[in-house]
C-alpha cells in the first residue's frame, strides 16, 4: 500500500551547523538507537552478570519474534484500513478475539475436537477452524465498514473514530456475554510448550513453529494479492487518490470492503494462533493485543505493509523482553512510551512516507 | 453561502427552530439550578437518589471538563481518564492516612488533627489536584502539538494508559520509603470534605456532598460559558474548523492548544478530587479506558461543544448507568428468558449509542448552532471523499 515516490537526498548546504547535522542524525537514527537500547542494555547486563552469555536474550528475541508475527498479522489490517480510508479501525482488535472465539468454539464444539483427538484430526480441524475464523472475521469487519464507517465517509475525520471505538466496545461486550469475564482456557491441541528441538541455547517450542507456519504464508499471499491481481492495483490506486480513482472505473466501495474483508481474514487467522499459542483467552484481549499492534503499524509506517510486519515483530521483541526482564505488569507502559517516543520523533515511522496526518 | 446558512437555520432536517423570546433561555437555566437546589430536601439524607445525583454532577464536571477539549477545540482526548486519576490521587495523597509518617495537618478538624498523615483542607487539595493536573495536561499535549486528527486519540489514550498501569502498580514505586499509590487495594479512607475546618461531610447525610457537586457545576458552567466567548474560546472554534487557516489568521497554535488541554485536564482533576473524597477510595480499578469513553459518550450524546447539551448527555448517561441499568433494568434480559443481566453490558450499550448517535444525529441531542452548520458544510472532513459525495 507504500505510495513510494522517490524522494532525493536533502542537498547538505555549504557550512551547515554542527546542530543540524545532529538534528539530521538524529531524526534518521534516534528511533533506531531507542529500539535498540532494551536489548543491547541487557545483553551487556547478562554477559557482565553471573550467567555471562547471551541465552536468555536470545531467547527472549526468538519468542519474540514467534509473538510478535501474531501481532504482525492484525498490524497489517489496521495499516491496510488506514492506507486506504485514514481511519483508524479501533475495532480491529476486537476482531481479532472475535477470530479467537469463533476458532476454538469451532473446533470444541462443532468439530468436537479434544485433547484426545488424533495428529491428524488435529492438523485438518485447525485446519478447516483458520478457514472458518477468518471467513467470519472478514465477513464481520466488512460488515462493520457498512454499518459505522460508510455512512460517515463525508464526515469530520472524527466522527468514524467514535464509532470506530463505539463498535470496539460493542464487540468486547459480544465476547464478554459469549465466554463470560475472566480468561477462558482453551485445550492444549498443539502442546504449545513442548520444545522441538535447540538450537545455540535458543529453545524452539512447538507454538513458534506454528505462528511461524501460518504467519509467512499468509503476509507472502496477501503481498502477492496486492501487488499483482486487479483488486489489488485498485486497492493502491484507490489509497493514493480515491478521487482519481473513482475517475478511471474503479468501484471505490467495493475496493474498500476489500479491503476490509482482507484486514478482517489476517486478523482472524491472527486469533486462531493466539489461542493456541497462549490457551487462553478473553474478551479483553483484543483491545490489548489490538493496541499493540497499532503501535507496531504506527512503527512500521502506518500505510505500509511491510513497515507493518516489521513493527509488530519490534514490539513482540519488546513485549518479550519487557514481561521476562521488567515485569508484564508494566508491558503496557513500556509499549506506549515507545509509541509517544515514535510520535514524537519519527511520526512516519521507520519505513513510511510522511503522511498528511502526521507530517 | 448565503444558501447554506439559510440551510443551517432550518436544522438538518428541515425543521424550523420555533423562536424564543430572549428571556426564556436564561429563565429556563434559572429555573433548572433552583430545582436543582431544592430536589434534595424532597429525598432522605442518605437515599440512593441523592447518591446518583451527586455523581451525576461529578460526571458533569468531568463532561464539561472534556468539553473544552474536544468539543471546543476538537482534539480528541481519549485519555481523560488520567485526569480523574490524576485528581482523585491528589485526595488521597494530601487528605488521608496514606503517607503516616508525614504529619501534615491544615485547616482541618480537630479530630483530623490528632490523626497521622497528610491531611489538608479540601479547597486546598482542589488547587493542588487542579495544578496538578493541568501540567499533566500540558505534558501529554505537548507530544500531540505536530499531529493531527485521529493520531492525537492515539497519544493521549497511551498516555492514559501509561497513568492507568502506574497507578496499578504503584505500589511498587518507592519515593523514599513511600509508595507512590495503593494499587488495586485503594487508599481509603479519605477525609471527607469540610470547607472551614469543622466537623466533614459523612456518608450518612449526602445532601451536603449534593450541594458541593451542585456548586462545582455551576463554577464550571459559568467557567466554560465565559471561556467559550472569550478570544481563547474563539481561537479554540477557529482551530477546530481550519488549523491552518487559524494558524494563518493569527491564532498562536501551540500556546492555543496548550492551553485546552490545561483547561480540559483541571476541571477533570477538581471532579476526580471531589469523587475521591466522595467514593472515599483511591483504587487502581476505579480507572479504566471505558470511563473515557463513558464521558465521551456523554458529550456526543449532547452535541459535541454545546455546553447544555453536554449537561443534559452527562446527566442522562450518569442516570443510565447508575440507575435505569443496575437498579431498573437489570433483570431485564432475565425475564426474556437469557442468562446475563443488564449491568454487564452497560459498556456495550454506550458503544452501541456511540455509533447511533454518530451515524444518525453527529450533532447530538441538543446541538451547537456553529457546530450543525460545520456538520452541514462537511468543514473538517477529508476532503477527497466529500468531493466524491457531493
Amino acid at each position: 500500500m507504500e505510495a513510494s515516490t522517490p524522494t532525493a537526498p536533502p542537498a547538505v548546504a555549504l557550512g551547515e551547523g554542527l546542530g543540524a547535522t545532529l538534528r539530521r542524525l538524529a531524526n534518521k537514527y534516534g528511533l533506531l538507537v531507542v529500539l535498540l537500547a532494551l536489548p543491547v542494555y541487557y545483553g551487556i547486563k547478562d554477559l557482565t552478570g553471573p550467567e555471562h552469555d547471551l541465552s536468555r536474550l536470545a531467547n527472549n528475541l526468538f519468542s519474540g519474534l514467534s509473538n510478535g508475527s501474531i501481532l504482525a498479522l492484525i498490524a497489517v489490517g489496521y495499516t491496510l484500513v488506514y492506507g486506504i480510508i485514514e481511519l483508524i479501525n479501533f475495532a480491529h482488535g476486537d476482531v481479532f478475539m472475535i477470530g479467537s472465539f469463533t476458532a476454538s468454539q469451532f473446533w470444541s464444539s462443532v468439530l468436537g475436537i479434544g485433547l484426545a483427538t488424533s495428529t491428524f484430526g488435529v492438523v485438518g480441524g485447525i485446519l478447516v477452524s483458520l478457514v472458518v475464523a477468518m471467513l467470519v472475521c472478514g465477513v464481520l469487519n466488512v460488515m462493520i465498514e457498512r454499518v459505522a464507517y460508510r455512512p460517515l465517509r463525508s464526515a469530520p475525520k472524527l466522527a468514524p473514530l467514535i464509532t470506530a471505538v463505539g463498535m470496539s466496545f460493542v464487540l468486547q461486550n459480544v465476547g464478554l456475554l459469549w465466554l463470560g469475564g475472566s480468561p477462558a482456557g482453551v485445550d492444549d491441541l498443539i502442546h504449545a510448550q513442548q520444545q522441538v528441538f535447540k538450537v545455540a541455547g535458543i529453545a524452539v517450542q512447538r507454538a513458534d513453529l506454528l505462528a511461524f507456519a501460518v504467519t509467512i504464508p499468509l503476509v507472502l499471499l496477501m503481498v502477492a494479492f496486492i501487488s499483482t491481481t486487479r483488486l489489488g492495483k485498485a486497492m493502491r490506486a484507490t489509497a493514493q487518490d480515491p478521487d482519481a480513482a473513482r475517475l478511471m472505473g474503479i468501484n471505490v466501495d467495493t475496493t474498500i470492503s476489500a479491503t476490509f474483508l482482507i484486514g478482517g481474514m489476517l486478523a482472524g487467522a491472527a486469533g486462531l494462533i493466539y489461542a493456541l499459542y497462549q490457551t487462553t483467552i478473553w474478551f479483553f484481549q483484543g483491545f490489548q493485543n489490538g493496541l499493540l499492534a497499532f503501535t507496531a503499524a504506527v512503527m512500521g509506517g502506518i500505510g505500509n505493509i511491510k513497515g507493518a510486519v516489521l513493527g509488530g515483530l519490534i514490539i513482540g521483541c519488546i513485549q518479550q523482553i519487557s514481561d521476562n526482564r521488567i515485569g508484564p505488569e508494566w508491558t503496557a507502559a513500556v509499549v506506549f512510551a515507545y509509541l509517544i517516543l515514535i510520535m514524537v520523533f519519527r511520526p512516519q515511522g521507520l519505513l513510511g512516507e510522511e503522511t498528511r496526518e502526521a507530517g | 453561502m448565503a444558501v447554506a446558512t439559510d440551510k443551517a437555520a432550518q436544522g438538518r432536517f428541515g425543521i424550523r427552530r420555533p423562536a424564543l423570546p430572549p428571556w426564556f433561555s436564561p429563565a429556563a437555566a434559572a429555573v433548572c439550578v433552583l430545582v436543582a437546589a431544592v430536589l434534595p430536601l424532597f429525598f432522605q439524607q442518605a437515599s440512593g437518589f441523592i447518591d446518583d445525583s451527586t455523581l451525576a454532577l461529578a460526571y458533569t464536571v468531568m463532561a464539561l471538563g472534556l468539553n473544552v477539549v474536544v468539543g471546543f477545540a476538537g482534539l480528541l482526548d481519549l485519555g481523560y481518564l488520567a485526569f480523574f486519576a490524576i485528581g482523585a490521587l491528589c485526595t488521597g495523597w494530601f487528605s488521608s492516612g496514606f503517607y503516616g509518617n508525614a504529619n501534615v495537618h491544615v485547616g482541618v478538624s480537630k479530630f483530623q488533627q490528632s490523626l497521622p498523615g497528610i491531611h489538608l483542607n479540601w479547597l486546598l487539595v482542589v488547587v493542588i489536584a487542579m495544578l496538578f493536573c493541568a501540567l499533566a495536561g500540558v505534558i501529554i499535549g505537548m507530544p500531540t502539538l505536530r499531529l493531527r486528527g485521529d493520531y492525537i486519540a492515539i497519544v493521549t489514550l497511551a498516555f492514559g494508559e501509561i497513568i492507568r498501569v502506574f497507578v496499578t502498580n504503584g505500589d511498587e514505586l518507592k519515593i523514599g520509603s513511600n509508595p507512590l499509590t495503593a494499587g488495586r487495594a485503594g487508599i481509603s479512607p479519605i477525609d471527607g470534605i469540610s470547607f472551614t475546618g469543622g466537623q466533614p461531610f459523612n456518608q450518612l447525610d449526602l445532601r451536603p456532598w449534593y450541594w458541593t457537586a451542585l456548586g462545582m457545576v455551576l463554577i464550571v458552567l459559568f467557567c466554560n460559558i465565559r471561556l467559550r466567548d472569550s478570544r481563547l474560546g474563539r481561537a479554540w472554534i477557529a482551530i477546530r474548523e481550519d488549523e491552518v487557516a487559524a494558524a494563518s489568521m493569527g491564532v498562536p497554535l501551540v500556546k492555543t492548544k496548550l492551553l485546552s488541554y490545561a483547561t480540559g485536564a483541571a476541571f477533570g482533576g477538581a471532579a476526580g478530587a471531589f469523587l475521591g473524597a466522595y467514593l472515599n477510595t483511591v483504587n487502581a480499578d476505579q480507572f479504566a479506558f471505558s470511563f473515557s469513553i463513558f464521558i465521551l459518550a456523554m458529550i456526543i450524546l449532547g452535541g459535541l461543544g454545546s455546553i447544555w447539551g453536554v449537561v443534559v448527555g452527562a446527566v442522562v448517561l450518569s442516570f443510565i448507568n447508575y440507575r435505569l441499568i443496575p437498579d431498573t433494568l437489570n433483570g431485564l434480559p432475565g425475564t426474556f428468558g437469557l442468562d446475563f443481566e443488564l449491568a454487564q453490558l452497560s459498556f456495550g450499550i454506550f458503544g452501541f449509542l456511540l455509533v447511533i448517535m454518530m451515524v444518525l444525529r453527529p450533532q447530538g441531542l441538543l446541538p451547537e448552532r456553529r457546530r450543525e452548520m460545520e456538520l452541514e458544510e462537511h468543514i473538517g472532513a477529508d476532503e477527497q471523499f466529500v468531493q466524491v459525495q457531493a
